[in-house]
């Protein structure tokens, strides 16, 4: 593992996490490329959160190797955590607050200057034309802006890697559309996307996906591979082909 | 990375912080009510209320006896500022109707040859009949009747030889006048500090959890310890206001001054305010829920405060179980020291021992703190 690889901005090699005799997650070997749409798969306990949360610093691994863009997971999480970002599954702006407030705030605990905050957070409420609503709380906004208004904070301090965990929860199709359309804005400005996400729908929009089953990882490949190897159409197929075997049951 | 600039940083985390701290406070109503309107409430409920000062004590008086002695002693009890006589009767018999409506507090009987006794045999008899479901009250009232009859007994007879009378002069120090308020102005202090800084820090950062921003603000740089002294410094400032109003209401509405050192006074409120935060940091970090947190926050603080700081009942008449587990309530200590130096007007010498018990307990609360918060952190 090579932690000056300019080209690849996770690198993790045979990463486990043990709570007690549980081994939650195994031995998880991945490579994700610098801009790449990276899907992480797998059924509820399957481990994806735990692994999620080692590679943004949150959790300490038991054993095994990662690079996080450049820095390693045991002794680099300061620096890990100044360059990714990271959007929860529960919603994570405060409601009580506007969107101006929200986004000067996160703005300042990444650090940002008053200046930076002033040109970055323009940008952001021009790209999402809401030029006219940065003084409503955040409560007050439909769930689908909501949800599009934290992938932006995310995103405000040009992070290396964005975390991305179930960003899509309950949003309708049209607004989950658009949701995409902001996270390619994202890769094409060179950011990496690592995104878990329950709609196979949307792992077709990733550059390649990982299927976890019981902590250890089933299947990595683009999603037309993939569905060539299980000899199908649709990612759904594959999911449950893999997913079946699955000893763990849902939390 | 330059020390200045990630002292810069470090500095514009904490502003952007506390700033928003700020704006959920403002924003809650509720919590705008407990905070300003609580400490006014229990203040003036405390003082006006629930005082239990002899001040205007409505009194019947069965003056059976009817003559220039019985006379006498009532008009001064009458002219006193304590006592306002109901009515004068001679029936018995009217006691306990009065009593049951409520309309007295004490009975005095002058019974028949009060005079004659008095002058004759030495000995004269009053009966003085109190309320007895008010222990506390009834108690008061007695040593007051008694004071006066003393006072009168003396002025009647000033040669009257008697030998072998010892005459008792009690003097209530510090607060001589038996005042509710220099009694509870402490006990309040200690008790809506207690509730500001230990309950809504508490709630506030496990709302955090509950919301999911608190897994937010662990993976930005912002260090976690910082996270939590943010989170702790706007209930600082906000414990400050706090302390002024009732300390201004306490000087200015009840006439209770300061008598010692205000900055003392305020220094030590400082070492209990942060004892009290670091109790809520511990019980945000045991908790998952704000239920949980106000919940633990309540029955573990604010009853033990008031029950076992000695505000309400005196800790030595407790049982020694009772009087061990109060050692471990804040509260106990910063009673005493407020009380020390606010009403006695005593210094820092008299009120080391708690200061240095208060500072033992913040930092053991910190430590514990800190490490239970890194085990979640893992």
């Amino acid at each position: 593992m090579d932690p000056t690889n300019k080209i690849l901005s996770i690198q993790t090699e045979k990463l486990t996490k043990r709570f007690g005799d549980f081994t939650a997650v195994n031995e998880i070997t991945l490579d994700v490329k610098k801009g790449e749409i990276f899907g992480f798969l797998g059924a509820n306990g399957a481990g994806k959160t735990t692994a999620m949360r080692m590679l943004c610093g949150l959790s300490t691994p038991t054993a095994g190797k990662a690079v996080i863009a450049g820095y390693d997971v045991y002794k680099g999480t300061e620096q890990i955590k100044k360059r990714i970002g990271y959007m929860s599954q529960k919603f994570s702006l405060y409601e009580d607050l506007t969107i101006l407030e929200n986004v000067s705030f996160f703005g300042g605990i990444y650090g940002m200057t008053s200046s930076q905050l002033k040109i970055k957070s323009e940008a952001l409420i021009t790209q999402l034309g809401l030029q006219n609503e940065t003084k409503k709380l955040v409560g007050s906004l439909p769930l689908g802006w909501k949800q599009k208004l934290a992938f932006s904070v995310a995103v405000l301090h040009q992070p290396e890697i964005v975390f991305l965990d179930e960003p899509t929860g309950g949003v309708d199709p049209v607004t989950r559309r658009q949701f995409w359309d902001l996270i390619y804005d994202a890769s094409d400005s060179g950011i990496t996307v690592f995104v878990t996400t329950h709609y196979l729908d949307e792992a077709e929009y990733c550059n390649r996906i990982s299927i976890m089953v019981d902590g250890g990882i089933a299947a990595l490949d683009t999603p037309s591979n993939l569905k060539k190897k299980f000899a199908t159409e649709s990612m759904d197929d594959v999911f449950y082909e893999l997913a079946r075997g699955a000893k763990r049951t849902g939390d | 990375m330059n020390t200045t600039s990630s002292l810069s940083i470090v500095r514009n985390q904490l502003f952007s912080f506390v700033r928003k701290e700020f704006y959920h406070v403002l924003r809650d109503k509720k919590v705008l009510l407990i905070l300003f309107g609580m400490p006014i409430v229990q203040v003036l409920l405390f003082g006006f209320v629930l005082s239990n000062e002899v001040k205007d004590t409505r009194i019947i008086v069965i003056d059976v006896a009817r003559d220039e002695a019985s006379r006498q002693l009532i008009t001064k009890l009458g002219a006193s500022c304590y006592f306002k006589i109901d009515h004068i009767s001679t029936n018995e018999n009217e006691i306990e109707p009065t009593f049951k409506k409520g309309k007295i507090k004490a009975a005095i009987v002058f019974p028949l040859n009060f005079q004659h006794d008095l002058q004759h045999g030495n000995s004269a008899q009053v009966q003085i009949i109190t309320d007895g479901t008010d222990v506390n009250a009834a108690n008061t009232i007695n040593g007051y009747i008694m004071s006066i009859i003393q006072d009168f007994s003396l002025e009647s007879n000033p040669l009257q030889k008697v030998s072998y009378r010892i005459v008792p002069e009690v003097r209530m120090l510090y607060n001589p006048q038996l005042l509710g308020a220099p009694n509870f102005v402490p006990g309040v202090m200690a008790m809506v500090l207690m509730l500001v800084c230990v309950m809504m820090t508490a709630v506030a950062i496990v709302k955090e959890k509950e919301m999911g921003t608190m897994e937010v603000l662990l993976v930005s740089p912002m260090r976690p310890l910082l996270v939590i002294i943010s989170k702790a410094v706007p209930y600082l400032l906000l414990s400050f206001v706090n302390l002024s109003v009732i300390i201004l209401l306490s000087v200015y509405v009840l006439n209770v001054p300061v008598k010692g050192s205000i900055v003392l006074l305020l220094s030590l409120s400082a070492l209990f305010i942060i004892t009290c935060l670091s109790l809520g940091i511990l019980i945000s970090i045991q908790t998952d829920s704000q239920q949980a947190a106000m919940f633990a926050s309540l029955i573990g603080m604010l009853l033990p405060t008031i029950m076992l700081s000695g505000f309400m009942f005196p800790i030595e008449n407790m049982p020694w179980p009772l009087q061990l587990i109060s050692n471990i309530a804040p509260s106990r200590w910063y009673y005493i020291i407020v009380k020390d130096v606010m009403i006695k007007g005593a210094g820092f010498s008299s009120v080391w021992r708690e200061t240095l018990i208060l500072v033992g307990m913040t930092i053991a609360l910190l430590a514990i703190s800190m490490k239970k918060f890194k085990i979640r952190l893992a």
